[in-house]
């Protein structure tokens, strides 16, 4: 509230900055606009920027980082009888603080005795923390937006070149948004770093990678925390894979026959019906694809094997196929599967259109029927492009969560089996996250662990899978 | 020699002659061709089967049967010193058992059978009046709402007589109930206007998408906000100033591996940098806003840039020929004409936000949101969350408001869609 | 290595020189002709190899090809010449029956090849191309290797039961297109390896491997340099021995050296059709006296 006010003040005073800077330089010029350097609107505008901008981002960043910084000092002294709480306990008693001092609903914790006394004097001091903090927040701002303006106003005259200057801000902003991106990626890599940093503190990274029991249920007893086996990630990476296998061998033949019938045999008007369909398909959001999953293709297949096991002779496979679940890794591949129809099949299209029509040419010059062209012509040629396109999939399908948590199960198996349930990375990062959590234990932070694996695996496979791309489109450019 | 064996490797046919081998040759091509209509058969198949499974689980969500009915709200149950702790939803029953000629049993059976039929909205309904207008006490009121989702969906077909008594949730004698209210006119159907204006519940029938799609549209704000003007910013940057160098290299490879990172692991990054670090609120639609601008970014960049890309230089070439500088250039004549196809990507982009559910999980908006969001820091869901939650539930009722959402959300990402195509028929230019 | 081998193009050559130099002279001195164009190239023609009655073709709406009758003779070298636009590649594709592949072309008329019409209803064009095989304009060999281009056509078509059979094949049609002494070493490596000439030569070999009666080439020469030119120049000779060859070029010059026959298309229309040496010495009709002596194109 107080920085949006206080921003609000601020872009009246860039206001002002504006009116000035350009009056005077209207002025200087006695009036004759054209004897300026620049347009009279860029040496308002330059004036404006020095007295707002770099007062605006100390507003923000004070925004952004002032709780960070209260929370930071006020934790720097423990009270004893703070000290002897459990460290989840002390975290609560901080937040609490925290919320009381700034007039949030509290925990509902109950406080006694010498807790009592050392919550209310937290409170004063988070109250004192706060006044100085934003106090000294408005004050550098006014600084900062004063002094701008003095430097910037002075130098405006017939010679000064304001709309260079002004632009020089504008590629500062410019540079700073494609700069974003790169945060975007710096933060993705420091934060799954960090936790699993934290994450594999307790747990040995080789036991992760290679155990082959997932319990972290269990693990989260005191006394199984560094125990080997809890933590062992290779069934979920079994699951990943199984899932992801079934998935490729539904959309791989059908999504790459479908471009091959709509680039080579289509004609305008099928093609021009066909692909906003499958661009449907490709819209259609994945929490979609997993209630269809979850509750149409689990259901049906299901009742399908319970079927075929109650229509075999009695024996051990007709028992099984009687006992399926709904939660089989076929339901979930099959139907993940599907979402990657689309996604493959205009991958191709691209890759098979991009081989150039001459070879195509030379091959039906030769008396090659349609599909000898597409067998032994174009699809050798657009190989590499193709195999790039599958590689997509996959990462596509490894990373994929909503199909997975609402149509795969919750069992760490380590299975081949498609009729059985199992997990897999993404929907063992969704269930340690969700519902109440306490951030330190190594269940929430092993989340980080498969999160750090999952972005190195997607990560290598759209590399190698862009080169390969970029290569192909280059050979043919 | 090499001429001989060419001869006579080939044999000469007329034109029209099909030896054996051009058959086989033939029918393979048909067998291929077959393959591929195969192919999009299937895919087709898959669509139609996923639209009308939805649609024919969801669309009976549209109508409800709503009870109207007479309530004597008797001074001898309601004591006046604690208006909330009143059991409204017997005197809610009492009203319905007069109705259908029916006594209360000594146990309470036969009102708590008909409590099962009435939704508990009327007690909500009862208690708001008695709050402004505590003379009512002792009148009788007509009050009108919606029944049980079970007996909304024994109307609907969904449970039905024919089963096995034991095997459905109402018995005989409930439907006998029903059937009776509805002889007499109490009963009636409508359009369901409750879904729309209601937020999420606990119980099916009063349960809305209302605060959902409150909720999706302030995210949408914040990450239209956020990821538009940063990323069109970027991507004009990258294609119009930035010299081709190591640095911009990697800034174009790390977008386009950028775009293609699984969703969760911004949930993760949100998780990690928004309210781990910066303290962020969590569920709110602020926080929410963020991560999807983050995921969004490098779609908006890079379909800007082939906006960009699409302007011809000339329109460069004019604009600095009389005297205008890069940045002018840039921000006075392409900018603007790449803005339709910067538009449609934006759309689209934000379209795809729309309906992403995984990171929204990672940051905490799976919880229970009984209303809508009270601002960008308060406690929100979405729309696909909101699917994700009703899928859970374990109720019958609730997987036909899971469909009827999924419908809404879809209905949003077409409009969005259509508006996108729109804007590309529209001012799209070929140079 | 002198570009002119041909004994029997080289006259006309400089025949085609002379009414460079002195357009003057033969602006001033028209022939006048009695016989009508095609009556008179069939009847120096004498048993056709390719014969085209009414030929037209359509592009959706736009009539690119009006009304072509032509006789092209076997064992020879017959030259399509004219402007660009004027219809001479389209005719050309119509041989083979290549504008199949174009959704919106639509072709009339009837080109009977040994007296049957490829445009008929029963014909397979996967027939007619294996005895029709064409070279284009930019050398196109597939990205498989040298080996495998040549024995792409063989094996498709069946034409080897074993292996030392394809090879034989393969062997002799790169000897045929004079490739055979600059690859035999390197059969195995990929044939978009070679240079330009080389792979327009390779793609000759694949087309002979099949052993076609006709061979299109479509200016098989436009994208080469000089030296290549006048290889692929030569082999043309060579192979006019064995096939009927039909080839539109731009260059008149090269039309002179390696055809018998030439025709002159101008938009979309066949102005006349002749010997070599009678159409660029003597050439009835005045637009393609203005082509030749270079007043358009």
């Amino acid at each position: 509230m107080l920085t949006w006010l206080s921003l609000l003040v601020l872009a009246l005073f860039s206001g002002v900055a504006f009116a000035a800077g350009r009056r005077r330089a209207v002025a200087s010029a006695g009036g004759r606009s054209r004897v300026l350097h620049s347009l009279p609107v860029y040496y308002g505008t330059y004036a404006a920027l020095w007295a707002g901008a770099p007062a605006a981002l100390l507003l923000l960043l004070g925004a952004s980082f002032g709780g960070r910084i209260e929370d930071a000092m006020l934790q720097s002294s423990r009270p004893a009888a703070v000290q002897a709480l459990e460290p989840d306990r002390q975290a609560v008693f901080y937040s609490d603080a925290h919320a009381i001092a700034s007039k949030q609903p509290p925990s509902e914790v109950a406080y006694e005795g010498e807790l009592k006394v050392a919550l209310d004097a937290k409170v004063a001091e988070a109250q004192r923390i706060e006044t100085v903090l934003n106090v000294g927040m408005l004050a550098g701002a006014g600084v900062l937006a004063l002094a701008g303006f003095l430097l910037a106003f002075p130098r405006i005259s017939t010679e000064f070149r304001a709309r260079n200057r002004v632009e020089g801000w504008v590629s500062i902003l410019l540079i700073g948004c494609s700069v974003a991106a790169v945060l975007t990626t710096l933060g993705i890599v420091l934060s799954l770093v960090w936790e699993s940093w934290r994450f594999f503190q307790s747990v040995n990274p080789i036991s992760f990678l290679f155990g082959t029991e997932w319990s972290p249920q269990i693990a989260m007893r005191a006394d199984q925390v560094a125990s080997a086996g809890a933590f062992g990630a290779v069934p979920l990476f079994a699951g990943t894979f199984l899932i992801m296998l079934i998935a490729m061998l539904v959309a791989a033949p059908v999504g790459l026959y479908s471009a091959i019938y709509l680039s080579e045999y289509a004609s305008r008007t099928v093609r021009g019906v066909v692909k906003p369909l499958l661009e449907i398909l490709a819209g259609v959001p994945t929490v979609v694809y997993g209630f269809f999953a979850a509750l149409t293709v689990g259901p049906l297949f299901r009742a399908g094997f319970n079927a075929i096991g109650a229509a075999l002779p009695a024996g051990p496979l007709a028992t099984y196929l009687m006992e399926v679940q709904n939660q089989m890794a076929l339901v979930a591949g099959v139907v993940m599967g599907i979402m990657l129809i689309p996604f493959v099949s205009s991958l191709s299209d691209d890759i098979i259109n991009a081989v150039p029509q001459s070879l195509r040419d030379g091959s039906y010059a030769m008396g090659a029927t349609k599909s000898e062209t597409v067998k032994k012509v174009v699809l050798p040629a657009a190989l590499p492009g193709i195999m790039a396109a599958m590689l997509l999939a996959v990462s596509r399908a490894v990373g994929e969560t909503m199909i997975v948590t609402m149509a795969a199960g919750l069992q760490a198996k380590l299975t081949a089996n498609p009729l059985d349930t199992v997990t897999t990375v993404t929907v063992q990062i969704v269930t340690l996250l969700t519902g109440d959590q306490e951030f330190d234990s190594p269940k929430t932070l092993s989340a980080f662990g498969l999160g750090l694996t999952l972005f190195v695996v997607t990560l290598t496979l759209n590399i190698v899978a862009l080169r390969i791309v970029q290569k192909y489109r280059e050979q043919y450019d | 020699m090499t001429d001989a064996t060419l001869g006579a490797a080939a044999p000469r046919q007329a034109l029209t002659a099909a030896d054996a081998r051009l058959k086989k040759r033939h029918a393979a091509e048909r067998r291929f061709k077959a393959q591929g209509i195969a192919a999009i058969i299937v895919a087709l198949v898959f669509l139609v089967v996923l639209v009308g499974r939805i649609v024919s689980q969801g669309y009976t969500t549209f109508e409800a049967h709503t009870l109207t009915v007479p309530v004597y709200l008797n001074p001898d149950r309601i004591d006046t010193s604690d208006l909330s702790g009143v059991n409204y939803d017997y005197i809610v029953a009492e009203a319905v058992m007069k109705k259908l000629n029916v006594q209360d049993d000594d146990l309470g059976t036969i009102s708590t059978k008909v409590q099962d039929l009435v939704s508990r909205d009327f007690g909500f309904q009862i208690l708001n009046k008695l709050k402004a207008d505590p003379k009512l006490i002792g009148q009788t009121i007509e009050l009108h709402g919606p029944l049980k989702a079970d007996a909304d969906l024994y109307f609907k077909g969904e449970i039905k007589r024919e089963t096995a008594e034991g095997d459905r949730k109402l018995d005989n004698q409930q439907l006998d109930w029903l059937d009776k209210l509805e002889k007499t006119g109490a009963i009636k159907s409508g359009f369901n206007f409750a879904f729309f204006t209601s937020s999420d519940s606990t119980e099916p029938e009063q349960a809305g998408v209302l605060g959902a799609v409150v909720g999706s549209a302030m995210m949408l704000i914040i990450t239209a906000l956020i990821a538009v003007p940063v990323g069109v910013l970027a991507a004009t940057y990258l294609e119009e100033f930035a010299p081709k160098n190591r640095w911009t290299d990697i800034i174009e490879v790390n977008i386009n591996n950028l775009a293609a990172v699984p969703s969760i692991v911004y949930g993760l990054l949100g998780l990690a940098l928004f309210i781990n670090w910066l303290n962020v609120p969590r569920s709110s639609p602020l926080v929410g806003g963020l991560v999807l601008a983050l995921m969004a970014l490098p779609t908006v960049i890079i379909a800007t840039r082939s906006a960009l890309k699409a302007v011809p230089p000339s329109i460069r070439e004019a604009a600095l020929g009389v005297g205008a500088s890069k940045t002018q250039t840039v921000f006075h004549h392409v900018l603007p004409l790449a803005m339709p196809g910067v538009m449609t990507g934006a759309i689209l982009s934000l379209a795809h936000a729309l309906g992403e559910t995984a990171p929204l999980l990672m940051i905490g908006m799976v919880s229970f949101v009984p209303g809508v969001p009270e601002g960008f820091t308060g406690a929100a869901t979405v729309l696909p969350v909101q699917v994700f939650i009703w899928e859970n539930a374990s109720e019958r009722a609730f997987h036909e408001r899971t469909a009827a959402a999924i419908i809404v959300l879809l209905v949003f990402m077409i409009v969005m869609n259509a508006a996108a195509v729109i804007l590309r028929r529209r001012f799209e230019r070929r140079w | 290595m002198t570009p002119i081998l041909n004994p029997n193009a080289s006259p006309l050559l400089r025949g085609h020189a002379m009414t460079v130099q002195s357009p003057d002279d033969t602006a001033h001195t028209p022939v006048i002709h009695t016989t009508v164009p095609h009556a008179h190239a069939a009847a120096a023609v004498g048993e056709a190899k390719i014969k085209a009655r009414d030929v037209k073709v359509f592009y959706g709406e736009k009539q690119a090809l009006f009304d072509v009758n032509i006789d092209i003779p076997g064992k020879s070298v017959t030259a399509f010449i004219g402007p660009s636009g004027c219809g001479k590649s389209t005719f050309l594709r119509c041989i083979n029956r290549m504008n199949d592949t174009i959704p919106s072309a639509r072709v009339e008329g009837s080109i009977l090849i040994d007296g049957a019409d490829v445009n008929a209803k029963s014909v397979d064009p996967v027939v007619l191309r294996s005895r029709v095989g064409m070279v284009f304009q930019k050398p196109n060999p597939f990205p498989k290797t040298i080996f495998e281009n040549v024995a792409y056509g063989p094996r498709i078509h069946g034409l080897a039961h074993r292996k030392d059979e394809l090879e034989a094949i393969v062997e002799s049609s790169l000897k045929k297109a004079g490739l055979w002494n600059e690859v035999a070493d390197r059969l195995h490596q990929p044939g978009t390896g070679l240079s330009g000439g080389q792979q327009q030569r390779l793609v000759i070999a694949r087309a002979i491997a099949v052993s076609p009666e006709v061979i299109l080439m479509d200016e098989p020469c436009s994208a080469l340099d000089p030296i290549a030119t006048a290889k692929i120049e030569e082999l043309i000779d060579e192979l006019r021995t064995q096939f009927c060859i039909v080839i539109v070029t731009h260059s008149m010059a090269q039309a002179a050296r390696v055809s018998q026959r030439t025709a002159f298309f101008h938009l979309g229309k066949l102005v006349e059709t002749g010997p070599t040496e009678e159409m660029f010495t003597n050439p009835r009709d005045s637009r393609t006296q203005d082509y030749i002596t270079g007043r358009f194109g």
